[in-house]
């Protein structure tokens, strides 16, 4: 039996439907991600499984007990706020006992666990700041440490790295994750940021207008997408629709091919039996760093995103410039197809 | 060349002032200093001054000197200590009740009301403050008075107002300077971030926890703001004891008793409620709520 099992729910705000009939299965100790653009539900799932918000239909179950129309403070989540939400009146150690607080934990016992979740964040030295004394990276570990205490079954994140310079977000997580290995606690985490969601989750849910699109792990998202949105969100994809693919390809559904599987090679030179390729004229080189974005007018009529990793110095491989002649090439096994 | 002298040369004022930053302030300062100095500060002061003096009480002319019978009286006198401590009573009254009433409805309009509901509530709290004061006294008179319309309401229950009294001064003052705790109650909630309420119910708080640890707090300076007024305003107040208090005397009763009859007297009871202001503002100033005012 999942931890948390969702049945066909729905929610609208006036008549914009914000979820529209989804269900999911989320097991016990695992970190599933919801992903999608902003406007897309994934917020509105994690607050109704929060309690804050409402369902207009459809069930939620937190192992196996009915939670749907329970209020948030008789349900075993927590909820780590996308602002931090930490009282701006309390101190970081008064903010942290205060789940304690409310379950009438004694005094003593109370400063023992606050302390313990504020060491485990590593902001012992912060215990009687205020919040506005802090930096965004320290609130943010505050408000880990603060739903954490609780112990909850499950612990839901909105978009919790959001406000962080990237360097930062990049050490919370791979701190987070290690957080959630070692306490074995259930993450539910919303983010719109599909590397974020790749680094991390054992599973993602991809959310588009109020739908689910596809659940998978991280692999099985980028390398199998189910729709023409999961290719196109998770990285770049060169997608030819079921008629161009019909065509040119032999398929018999739209297909996807990721820019990094495509090699450039000069037009009229070999390539092996299980590949495939097409002509173009080079549109665009842009150099990027470690990577050169080419964009091709292909014979096809489509365009298609080439991108080569930059193994040596420039000019020192075979790299073209616009205007020239190419053949992109990839093997047939690197084509997804897109049952949708 | 010559357009930029033209240009110079069109804003002689501005760059007159940009170059002058003393006559910039003393401009800016000017009118603003003559009122605060030499209306109010300079009244006062002439006001402390007077309660020295004496006055001959056949005629009740004032003639300058310097004794402190006057404030000995204003001490000593059982009905004046009376006095003082019933309008100290009367204005804390008010004050608490004030809170007490706007706590909840700020709530109620800040986070549950929808937002039509909220603006006719934001405009049925701000509408009496159009009416005329003596207008609203008068008013709760008709409600209170022995034949009004409390009583007449009342009735089918057997119960009967406590006709002009205490009571009923307090209830008049608490109507006539509610908007005042009140706006800044509601535009505080309204200013708490909507999170926080979600974070506290999160953590296992219902609605009265998260009331009174994390919206109290966080409101504190709004209800300090409002209290200075309504406190400050009850204590000064008399006509609403003159006109619905009966017999019940407030200091501003007998400050306006004794203007014309003794000046110096009505002059050191008035230092009574300046006193218990400035020892409030003393006491609110100690909490650092005044700085966010």
């Amino acid at each position: 039996m999942a931890l948390i099992e969702i049945r066909d729910l729905a929610k609208s705000f006036g008549n914009v439907k914000a979820v529209d009939d989804i269900s999911l299965d989320i097991e016990s100790g695992e970190f599933i991600t919801l992903l999608g653009p902003s406007g897309s539900g994934k917020t509105t799932v994690l607050r109704m499984i929060a309690g804050f918000e409402d369902c207009d239909a459809g069930s939620i179950k937190l192992n196996g007990e009915d939670i749907t129309h329970l209020p948030p403070f008789d349900r075993d989540v927590n909820t780590v706020f996308q602002d931090y939400a930490l009282f701006p009146h309390m101190s970081v150690q008064e903010n942290v006992e205060y789940g304690l607080r409310t379950r009438k934990v004694p005094k003593a016992e109370r400063a023992k666990q606050a302390l313990e979740a504020i060491a485990s964040v590593k902001l012992e030295e912060t215990v009687n700041r205020l919040p506005h004394q802090l930096s965004g990276g320290q609130r943010q570990r505050i408000a880990l440490a603060r739903a954490l205490v609780l112990r909850p079954r499950v612990l839901l994140l909105d978009e919790p790295l959001g406000a962080l310079d990237r360097q930062l977000r990049e050490e919370m997580q791979v701190e987070l994750k290690k957080i959630q290995r070692d306490a074995g606690i259930t993450f539910v985490f919303v983010t719109h940021d599909q590397e974020e969601a790749m680094r991390m989750s054992d599973r993602i849910v991809v959310f588009n207008s109020g739908r689910i699109e596809q659940v998978g792990t991280p692999e099985q998202v980028y390398e199998e997408p189910r729709t023409n949105f999961v290719a196109g969100f998770l990285g770049t994809a060169n997608i030819f629709s079921v008629d161009v693919a019909r065509k040119f390809l032999g398929a018999t559904t739209t297909v996807s091919i990721r820019p990094e599987r495509i090699r450039l090679q000069a037009p009229g030179t070999k390539i092996d039996k299980s590949e495939t390729s097409i002509t173009g004229t080079v549109q665009e080189a842009a150099f990027v760093g470690a990577n050169t974005i080419y964009i091709l007018e292909t014979d096809f009529g489509v365009k298609l995103t080439v991108r080569k990793t930059n193994t040596e110095l420039l000019g020192q491989d075979n790299s073209f410039v616009a205007g020239d002649q190419v053949m992109a090439v990839w093997r047939n096994s690197h084509i997804a197809q897109i049952p949708v | 060349m010559s357009t930029k002298s033209d240009f110079r040369g069109s804003r002689p004022i501005s760059s007159f002032f940009l170059r002058k930053p003393k006559v910039r302030l003393i401009s800016l300062l000017s009118l603003p200093m003559t009122w605060i100095v030499g209306v109010y500060i300079v009244s006062l002061f002439l006001l402390l001054i007077t309660a020295f003096w004496n006055v001959d009480p056949f005629t009740s002319r004032v003639s300058p000197g310097f004794n402190l019978e006057n404030f000995i009286m204003v001490f000593t006198v059982p009905a004046y200590i009376a006095t003082s401590i019933r309008t100290l009573f009367i204005a804390l009254s008010v004050t608490a009740i004030c809170v007490l009433l706007a706590v909840p409805l700020g709530i109620y309009m800040a986070k549950i009301a929808k937002p039509w509901l909220r603006n006719i509530l934001a405009v049925a709290i701000t509408l009496p403050l159009w009416a005329g004061y003596l207008v609203k006294i008068i008013a709760m008179r008709l409600v209170f008075t022995e034949e009004g319309f409390f009583n007449w309401l009342m009735a089918p229950l057997g119960i009967r107002g406590p006709g002009f009294s205490i009571p009923i001064v307090i209830l008049t003052l608490t109507y006539l300077w509610f908007p005042y705790m009140a706006l800044p109650v509601y535009t505080a909630i309204r200013q708490i971030p909507p999170n926080l309420f979600d974070a506290s119910s999160d953590m296992g708080a219902k609605g009265f926890t998260t009331v009174y640890r994390v919206v109290i707090p966080l409101i504190v300076p709004a209800i300090i703001a409002g209290s200075v007024f309504t406190f400050s305003l009850s204590l000064g107040d008399y006509l609403a004891a003159r006109f619905t208090g009966g017999a019940t005397q407030m200091i501003g009763s007998i400050i306006a008793a004794n203007i014309n009859l003794n000046p110096p007297v009505a002059a050191a009871y008035s230092m009574i409620p300046i006193a218990f202001v400035v020892i409030y503002l003393m006491v609110a100033r100690r909490t650092g709520s005044l700085e966010r005012m």
